[in-house]
């Protein structure tokens, strides 16, 4: 279902395929699904096809056009981009057009790639199952009645529906590996830091990340090489250009030595079907020449606590500029602060309102120091335990989400139940590693009736900070294992 | 008020000074620092806090604050963050402002005020905001129907420097806030103006009994547009919170406004409960731990302190605390008056300390210009001029005038208007000898008189005589001389 | 602190410093909600962090600045275009009732 985003722009450099044609199947492709999945909140063909044009002219020049030539991509909705509507899937944001493009927009648009829209994402990043968005939910295309994942669920069924080739997500707790493991597609969440943040509308400053989709481990590689390094915009931003990845892709897992997250992943909630993926990956792993075995990183069980404490906390301040002064949405009111709060109310949804208030609170005056203070203490004991663990271990495995798909409405009334969909993917944001979701197999819904289809498994590979090199060969391995056959 | 009251009490004062930074550009962007321009000229994503956009320290911020830290002896800790101080506003675009908390940049220095050192708690960097007009209502901001903003000055680089609650009186508090001035002015890190906002003062007053220790409850008076206005601001706050404990009430701790035309200050207190800033540190700028490297260099390009420059002038030019004081104040003046100092070819720097504090600043002053448009050159020339007796005194207030306005050599205007006074001995002692010859009654008059008073009256006759011949060119001093030689 | 549920008036406490307008079907039903994910979240109170620094920043970067060099700012027209209402060049807002504090 998915256009390589390597042969694509191989084919367009040498003039075997136009940058149009390419486009138009695409196009095709959104026009025949997108109204059963609503990837997208805004398609941007006219804009697209520009570009193409573009491209293919400066093919017939004998200009390159990068190493992302020809090839369509989708953006999530919280990456500005210039002129064009970027809302974060909230009203408060309904038809804001930034002046500016985000850093990572710039690289990719530089690279060559071509913009096919703004995918649809849980309001301001805040979900998992893409279903806080103020304009509908995005469904799963394997499944129209399931959830893609979320909060970038537009982006990752938007790879997975072929829609577009290559997406970019933002991570912050998960927001780009869940929904790629829900919809079988790569997911990657850089080491924090790798990836510039600049033009990217913030959700928790110190967690969040921009990170590719792709349908294959390379495709993803790709993408990361373009958008990675160094950007003088971003102060949080590593000092270096990023790292080769694709060069080593190949070289193997032999006497690599991978760890299995115990907590992770013999956890209660756990999906049997989804821990026996990763064992059935690890296995594959050590019939390539890598060790396998269990560890512990104790402290990841307090995970999901400390990230339901500083993430809503620094939402809680980034979201305050949204107060119908200077754009978006506005409520009038007698005066600036009755203005402010009803415009607040009318424009956010309930899950954005709920984590301000939880982060608000968590800040106040007396109890700083319990909450939000303990998390931050919290937080460096998982940073230790991870770095015990990366003494013994390269790189380490768990599941990425614990269970497939779910299906739409079936998490919403309780919202610890949603936030549980994170348990394994926030560990990573907390200490600021890379990791990344790789497709591994399929399985029947926990109680689902046969007939139902079968839903893809996300098998997730955590890394060090700038362990990305070795993630991805291990990814690739994983990949090259996965039932159904590898990507070539 | 009477001002009896005030003599029981003691006043006890902390005052906060914010001052804007002279920098090029803005403390997190490349926007201009700038006064004065057309409403929003001045803004970009980072300093309008546009969804996505990310600060980035300036460097030159950070060195002036180091330089602030040699002048006024504060201590520099390894490390500082910044910190996010949460509150709506409109005029703040993030709703929140990045500032320092409880890890500031600079703490624990001081400043000698005649002989009194008033302790520095802490001097931090922190952004600006940008600015309100009030429509409708007299522009007053209870009273306006509507408010406009312009933020080219929100993000302008401010540091806050926080006294101790070390100062004693109206006067004193008048005095740190000049010196601390001239401080900065000497630095070369802000022009600080206060008609221009770039020095503004926040007042901390109490009261307690005389000779207690225990403090008062403090109110903080803002408003504060001028040194005026802190005196005036003061002294009543005295008066009202000794007034208010000696009728048995209690001084609630408030933020209270100077009302300029009304004398007084006014409650601030709303029905909103007090503020709750939810400090919490900035995620988006990382810490900043100066390099001893960074510190050797501004301690390379330290000027001369103005207590320095006052002992200096004071000691080589044997001129009083008070005039030192006043040069060493008005910005460019003491400047002026040294390179006069270095072209004199006679005449003592005593002189032309005079001239300056005087005539030269009167002019000055009455043209609203500074010293920067003379040239200290023709002062010099004028000095020397007065010195050699070819002019009088009285005849070089004039010139000097003449010459600051039209910008002319005194030596030319005296030529012009044939000034020069004969000041030759010779040639005046003949004129001497022929008046006295002439004169030969009253010569014996003064020698046989009664009294001192006849005695001085019959020499009166005489010089006048001698003055007459000499059509008033003669150099009175040398005339002097001469007769009391003659007639002795 | 063994207790982390909230009462309504702390809740409508919290919605003021937030700037959230919340009816009062809004604070009825974030009242328990807020307390069930506190209680969860207070979990971290379990673990002992006597001595334990606080990562605020997760890369171990300092002193990152910028030269202090001017670079050309927004178009004014581009920035006003956007806002909800402006006037004489500035952004314009209903009435503002306090000082800043």
């Amino acid at each position: 279902m998915n256009d390589s985003a390597l042969e694509i722009a191989a084919d367009v450099r040498a003039g075997r395929r136009s940058a149009r044609d390419v486009l138009e199947e695409h196009l095709a492709q959104i026009a025949a699904r997108e109204a059963d999945v609503h990837a997208f909140n805004l398609v941007t063909a006219d804009d697209a096809r520009k570009r193409a044009e573009e491209i293919d002219a400066a093919v017939a020049r004998g200009d390159d056009p990068g190493p992302l030539a020809g090839v369509p991509v989708a953006l999530k909705d919280n990456l500005c981009t210039r002129g064009i509507p970027t809302t974060c899937s909230s009203r408060i944001l309904e038809g804001w057009r930034p002046p500016y493009d985000a850093t990572v927009v710039q690289r990719v648009r530089a690279a060559g790639a071509i913009t096919v829209g703004k995918t649809n994402l849980d309001e301001f990043a805040m979900g998992s199952s893409t279903e806080n968005s103020a304009f509908g939910p995005t469904r799963n295309p394997r499944d129209l009645s399931r959830v893609p994942g979320g909060s970038s669920g537009g982006s990752a069924a938007a790879v997975a529906a072929g829609f577009a080739s290559i997406a970019l997500g933002s991570d912050t707790g998960g927001s780009v590996r869940q929904p790629a493991s829900l919809c079988g597609v790569v997911g990657v969440k850089p080491t924090y830091g790798a990836v510039s943040r600049y033009g990217l509308i913030a959700f928790a400053s110190s967690l969040d990340q921009v990170g590719p989709f792709a349908g294959s481990v390379a495709d993803a590689a790709l993408l990361l090489e373009v958008i990675g390094g160094h950007d003088p915009c971003d102060s949080t931003s590593i000092a270096e250009p990023a790292p080769p990845l694709l060069a080593d892709l190949e070289r193997g897992v032999d006497g690599l030595r991978i760890g299995i997250v115990e907590e992770l992943t013999d956890t209660e909630g756990i999906q049997p079907d989804v821990k026996a993926a990763v064992e059935a990956a690890a296995s594959a792993l050590a019939d390539a020449g890598a060790k396998t075995e269990r560890v512990s990183v104790a402290s990841t069980m307090y995970g999901l606590s400390a990230y339901y404490l500083i993430a809503p906390a620094e939402a809680s301040s980034n979201l305050a500029r949204y107060d119908g002064v200077r754009y978006g949405l506005r409520v009038d009111g007698a005066d600036v602060a009755e203005m402010n709060a009803r415009t607040r109310d009318a424009g956010f949804g309930r899950e954005v309102k709920r984590r301000i208030m939880l982060g608000t609170y968590a800040l106040s005056a007396g109890y700083y120091d319990a909450y939000y203070g303990q998390a931050q203490r919290v937080r460096t004991l998982i940073i230790r335990d991870f770095e015990r663990a990366y003494e013994q271990f390269d790189v380490l495995l768990s599941p990425t989400s614990p269970t497939v798909a779910f299906e739409l409405g079936a998490k919403t009334a309780d919202p610890l139940t949603m936030y549980l969909n994170d348990i394994c993917t926030i560990p990573s944001n907390l200490a600021g590693h890379a990791a990344m979701s790789v497709p591994f197999g399929e399985a029947l819904p926990a109680g689902a009736p046969s007939g139902t289809p079968a839903l893809p498994i996300g098998v997730q590979v955590l890394a060090p900070a700038r362990g990305e090199q070795v993630m991805f060969r291990v990814a690739r391995a994983i990949e090259m294992a996965s039932p159904g056959g590898s990507r070539t | 008020m009477t001002a009896t009251t005030a003599r029981a009490w003691e006043t006890v004062i902390g005052l906060e000074v914010h001052c804007e930074l002279a920098t090029s550009s803005k403390l997190f962007c490349g926007c201009a620092n700038q006064f004065g321009d057309e409403p929003n000229t001045h803004v970009c994503p980072v300093c309008l806090g546009l969804p996505g956009s990310l600060p980035v320290l300036n460097e030159r911020a950070v060195e002036y604050a180091l330089r602030v830290a040699e002048a006024l002896h504060l201590r520099v800790p390894e490390r500082s963050i910044f910190s996010r101080k949460n509150y709506f506003y409109p005029d703040m675009p993030k709703d929140y402002q990045t500032s320092q908390y409880d890890e500031p940049i600079t703490i624990d220095g001081w400043l000698d005020i005649d002989g009194v050192r008033v302790g520095i708690t802490r001097a931090h960097l922190e952004e600006d905001t940008g600015k309100s007009l009030h429509v409708g209502g007299g522009g007053r901001i209870h009273d306006a129907d509507h408010s406009l903003v312009d933020y080219n000055r929100a993000g302008v680089p401010l540091l806050e420097i926080v006294s101790e609650p070390d100062i004693r009186s109206a006067e004193q508090a008048k005095r740190y806030v000049e010196e601390l001035r001239a401080t900065l002015l000497a630095v070369g890190v802000s022009d600080v103006k206060m008609e221009e906002g770039s020095l503004r003062i926040d007042a901390n007053v109490s009261v307690r009994p005389a000779g207690t220790t225990e403090f008062g409850t403090r109110a903080e008076i803002k408003n504060l547009n001028s040194l005026r206005s802190l005196l005036r601001a003061v002294d009543y706050e005295t008066a009202r919170q000794s007034a208010l404990i000696e009728a048995g009430e209690r001084v609630v701790q408030e933020t209270r406004h100077w009302d300029e035309d009304g004398g007084r200050t006014i409650s601030g207190r709303s029905k909103e409960e007090a503020h709750d800033y939810r400090y919490f540190p900035e995620p988006d700028l990382v810490p900043v731990a100066p390099t001893d490297e960074m510190r050797a260099r501004v301690r390379s390009t330290m000027p001369e302190l103005p207590a320095a420059r006052r002992a200096r002038l004071i000691e080589s030019w044997g001129i009083k605390d008070e005039d030192a004081r006043v040069l060493v104040d008005v910005p460019g003046l003491a400047d002026y008056a040294e390179r006069a100092v270095a072209a004199l070819k006679t005449g003592t720097a005593r002189d032309v300390a005079n001239w300056v504090r005087q005539d030269v600043l009167a002019y000055l002053n009455d043209r609203g210009l500074t010293a920067a448009v003379l040239a200290p050159e023709m002062l010099a020339e004028l000095v020397a001029l007065v010195t050699d007796g070819t002019i009088s005194r009285g005849q070089a207030k004039d010139v000097l005038a003449e010459s600051m306005a039209e910008e002319k050599w005194p030596r030319d205007i005296v030529g012009e208007r044939g000034l020069a006074q004969v000041s030759d001995a010779g040639e005046l002692g003949a004129v001497v000898d022929a008046v006295l010859d002439a004169n030969a009654a009253a010569v014996g008059e003064y020698r046989t008189a009664e009294d001192d008073k006849a005695r001085q009256k019959k020499r009166g006759f005489l010089m006048g005589q001698v003055m007459r011949e000499l059509k008033g060119k003669g150099n009175a001093q040398v005339v002097n001389e001469l007769l009391d030689a003659r007639l002795s | 602190m063994t207790d982390h549920s909230l009462t309504r008036a702390e809740v409508e406490h919290v919605a003021r410093l937030a700037r959230l307008a919340l009816t009062d079907d809004e604070l009825d039903a974030l009242t328990p909600e807020l307390g069930a994910i506190l209680e969860h979240a207070a979990q971290v109170s379990a673990l002992d962090t006597a001595g334990v620094e606080p990562t605020a920043h997760p890369l171990p970067l300092v002193n990152v600045f910028r030269p202090d060099v001017t670079r050309p700012s927004l178009d004014r027209d581009e920035v006003l275009a956007c806002a909800p209402a402006a006037e004489d060049g500035r952004f314009r807002v209903p009435r503002i009732l306090g000082e800043a504090p």
